[in-house]
């Protein structure tokens, strides 16, 4: 006996227990059959897998060197009182 | 960056090079959390700056039940959320709209797939488009202003789950320390922003769709 067969508005509300690999191994086993046979949810998945390279590679911004020069500063006068 | 345990008994001696350290190291991302949170670059670099003030005042009595990160994040993002709430007009508002954001609705339209008597129900009736050039486009001006209006518009607690696990590399483990929450609930946080982030590409990099 085989569990019933996943739709992709299950499989949609699944991708992040799969990208995270949180599930038990039968229902990862349901999810790659399903997979194998819809190549929407591959899209849709290949587009979460392009979507999450594109965060991780987003830029993020230095302090200011006034406000860190600030900061080394208030960290010399905690320095002296300790 | 040398371990944590190195760390604090460098920050309790006083040492400035492992300030320095640290304030280089994690900056970006303690400032990058707390712009989610403030109206302007400006009020997020004080978040910031009160944060190291409030590490160094509280490095004795730091217990290292938590990496000592995650334990900086948490005392940013408590006072990324007060200056937030004290800058902000419509508080009723925006509690009420976020007060359901762990929820349970579906992440996809539930009109994009076939209904019951569709010829294959809970299948995709409007499948996710195909992306036109997504190596070329995805890194282009227009897909990160996209995400950035996308990221903004998360609940804070999906947007602050979402920018530590996919923009910083936080793991899942830190996510919940921070947060305070379960791993369960931290993953829900996560696929309903990373849903709502693909979402805004698909609208843009719609094959057919823009220019």
């Amino acid at each position: 006996m085989t569990a019933a067969e996943l739709t992709c508005r299950d499989f949609v509300e699944l991708a992040t227990d799969y990208l995270e690999d949180r599930m038990a191994a039968e229902e990862r086993a349901r999810l790659e059959r399903h997979l194998a046979v819809c190549k929407d949810c591959r899209t849709y998945l290949d587009q979460m897998r392009q979507t999450l390279a594109t965060l991780g590679r987003l830029s993020l911004e230095d302090l200011s060197p006034a406000a860190r020069e600030e900061l080394m500063a208030v960290f010399r006068a905690w320095r002296a009182q300790r | 960056m040398r371990p944590d345990d190195q760390l604090v008994v460098a920050l309790r001696r006083a040492d400035e090079s492992a300030f320095a350290e640290i304030v280089d190291g994690w900056s970006p991302a303690l400032l990058r959390l707390a712009r989610a949170h403030v109206p302007s670059r400006e009020v997020a670099e004080e978040v910031v700056q009160e944060t190291w003030v409030a590490v160094l005042a509280g490095i004795d009595r730091f217990e290292g039940r938590s990496s000592l990160r995650s334990w900086v994040v948490g005392i940013l993002l408590n006072k990324a959320r007060t200056q937030g709430r004290r800058e902000r007009r419509t508080i009723p508002f925006a509690s009420l709209r976020h007060r359901h954001e762990e929820g349970d609705g579906p992440v996809v339209d539930e009109d994009r797939f076939q209904g019951r008597d569709g010829e294959r129900p809970g299948w995709w009736a409007s499948p996710p488009a195909r992306w036109a050039d997504p190596e070329e486009r995805l890194d282009a001006s227009e897909a990160r202003a996209a995400i950035t209006a996308a990221i903004a518009a998360l609940p804070p607690r999906q947007r602050d789950v979402l920018l530590m696990r996919d923009l910083l590399g936080f793991s899942a483990q830190e996510a919940c320390t921070v947060l305070s929450t379960s791993e369960g609930n931290q993953r829900v946080l996560l696929h309903r922003a990373r849903a709502k982030v693909r979402a805004a590409l698909e609208e843009l990099l719609a094959a057919g769709g823009g220019t």
